[in-house]
Order: C-alpha cells, then sequence, then structure tokens
C-alpha cells in the first residue's frame, strides 16, 4: 500500500521528456514506423524517443503506454463500490477486498464511507456475485454504484 | 494463422479479443511495435493495424498513448467530488462538468438515500487539496441553484492499482 505524500514529485523531467509525456496523452498513430512519426514532430529521433520512453516507464513515471479498452463496451461490468469500515478494522478489510482479483483499483478516502473500489467481471451476474461475496467474508454491506451515464473520461495532465 | 483475407464477424470477434489480450499490458517499446504484435499473434500487420483503427473508430479503444502516473507529475491532490442535482437536469450538467479540463471523470451515478444523496461524480486533479478545493467550488458556482449538496472526497492510500483487465 502506497502512502501518497510519499511519492516524489516529477521534477527530474527536462523540456522534451514533458513534450513527450503532454504529446502521447493525446493520440498515437497507427501505421509502419509510429515513434518515427511522433519524433519527427518533437523534433527528436527515434531512438531518442524509444529510450527515453523505456526510461519513463521504468521509472513508474507512465503507468502504460498502448491501447486504452473501454471495458464496457466489450459485455463485461464494472462498478464503483463503497464500504464504511470501522477505522480499527480498516487494514483486515482492505486485504480481505482487494485480494479479490476482480477488484481492480482501491481507494481510501476521507468519508464515513471510507473504502473506495473498483470492480470488473465478465458479466453483470459475475458482478453480483462477487459483491456479495465480499460482503459475507467482511460482514459489512456494500454500496453498488455502476455509472448512469458517462460523459466525460479523459485523463489528460499537462506538465 | 490469419491471412488477409475478409473474416466473419465470429472469427473477428475471437481475433479483436486476441488483439486486446496481447496489447492490454501495454504496446513493446521498439521502433515497429505493430509488426511485432501481429508476429506475436501470427498475422498479417496490415491486418492487425486495421482491426485496431476498427476498434479505435467504434470506441472499444478510446485512445492509444500513455497514461502518466498523476502523482509523479505533481497532482497529489486528487479529489471526488460528489453532488446532488435534480435527476431531470443531470444529463445537461454532467455535460457542462465533464467538459472542464481539471475533470477527468465524470459519471451519472444512483443515489443511497439517505445518506448518501449525490447523483453527479467528477474527479477533480490539482497540486494541492486547496487546488481541488477551488476548483471544486468553481464546480458549485457552474451549477448554482441545481446544486442541492455536495461534498469532495480526498484518496488518503492507494490500497490496491492492477488496473482493468479484459478476458482474464
Amino acid at each position: 500500500m502506497n502512502e501518497l505524500n510519499t511519492v516524489p514529485s516529477g521534477e527530474e523531467l527536462d523540456a522534451l521528456d514533458k513534450r513527450i509525456i503532454n504529446a502521447l496523452q493525446r493520440s498515437f498513430p497507427v501505421c509502419d514506423h509510429p515513434f518515427a512519426v511522433v519524433a519527427e514532430e518533437l523534433g527528436t529521433t527515434e531512438g531518442e524517443l524509444l529510450s527515453r520512453l523505456q526510461r519513463l516507464r521504468e521509472d513508474k513515471i507512465l503507468t502504460r503506454f498502448g491501447p486504452l479498452y473501454n471495458a464496457d463496451r466489450f459485455g463485461g461490468a464494472v462498478s464503483l463500490c463503497a464500504i464504511a469500515v470501522p477505522e480499527d478494522r480498516f487494514d483486515a478489510v482492505a486485504e480481505q477486498v482487494n485480494a479479490f482479483s476482480q477488484v481492480a483499483h482501491n481507494y481510501q478516502r476521507t468519508h464515513v464511507l471510507n473504502m473506495w473500489f473498483v470492480v470488473a467481471t465478465e458479466s453483470w451476474q459475475e458482478l453480483e456475485d462477487t459483491l456479495a461475496a465480499i460482503e459475507s467474508e467482511t460482514g459489512l454491506p456494500v454500496r453498488n454504484m455502476p455509472k448512469l451515464h458517462e460523459f466525460y473520461v479523459g485523463l489528460y495532465f499537462e506538465i | 494463422m490469419w491471412g488477409c483475407i475478409l473474416k466473419s464477424d465470429a472469427e473477428l470477434q475471437v481475433l479483436d479479443r486476441d488483439i486486446i489480450l496481447q496489447t492490454q499490458a501495454g504496446l513493446p517499446l521498439v521502433a515497429e511495435p505493430y509488426q511485432q504484435i501481429a508476429a506475436e499473434l501470427g498475422i498479417e500487420t496490415e491486418l492487425l493495424m486495421q482491426r485496431i483503427q476498427v476498434m479505435q473508430d467504434d470506441g472499444r479503444i478510446r485512445r492509444i498513448g500513455a497514461v502518466p502516473n498523476h502523482y509523479r507529475l505533481g497532482y497529489t491532490g486528487n479529489g471526488m467530488s460528489v453532488w446532488d442535482v435534480p435527476d431531470d437536469k443531470v444529463h445537461e450538467l454532467g455535460e457542462m462538468i465533464g467538459a472542464l479540463d481539471y475533470v477527468s471523470h465524470c459519471y451519472h451515478r444512483p443515489r443511497f438515500m439517505p445518506d448518501w444523496p449525490y447523483n453527479l461524480f467528477a474527479m477533480v486533479h490539482g497540486r494541492s487539496r486547496e487546488e481541488v478545493l477551488e476548483k471544486a467550488q468553481k464546480i458549485a458556482d457552474l451549477l448554482g441553484e441545481h446544486c442541492r449538496a455536495r461534498d469532495v472526497l480526498f484518496s488518503s492510500r492507494i490500497l490496491k492499482k492492477t488496473g482493468i483487465r479484459i478476458g482474464g
């Protein structure tokens, strides 16, 4: 588990790193030599771009690079769920919830509903079953808040 | 082995799923990434690029690109802002809030009465909690009289972050 405030900021990035990160958050071409195309736009070389991307990925500045799939266009089910966990049981319940492979993300948040996690399954039935299993294992009610409508999803961090 | 001939819908579904499984962990950082993926799948590069284009056009692929670790980029104040707005206004208001450049995700979700009256969720990002609260105030100003209740939930710890995987 990561304490958020122990994570260093991205001050070690130079101007080209920043231009690379900004550009690659927008799009990436589908063609024979996509890195050469991007490198030319950024005024660098294909080799330089690839080695910088390698480093940015190793340093975990980039958590992903590739196609970003829209999970709910594949017949699967995704939902945001929350539990009000008693403080003295928090870490034990986090361990129980995280043990489910269907739990993709889990965050502690500042609210009575203090545990918020995303559950992703192959079907809505499996999602219901997973939440029932989490409830029976933890003995705590799970609030199931699937999206009713998506207005916008787009992570873009100008740096 | 897939050739470059036209496939049936069922065959394309299987092929698309294979492509997803092969690429959802990321593209290889090599000069010709699509050639490498195609070779691993045993298909023609042209067919792979065509299917990726189709999936991008129909929305199965949101985009191809990089996802930065926003904490590492200094965006350490990330708040889930939640709003109680009238149901008959939620679409109009959700579109407006989703269009703001500091909102990364915006959804309509069900309420849980009586203690969770919020039906509109907007993730707000900033370099500090203060910055997030300032932005949440801007949202409140935009919602005006339609905002009946509000809260901002900050993340105090990441407990798990493996990401969503499609197809096991």
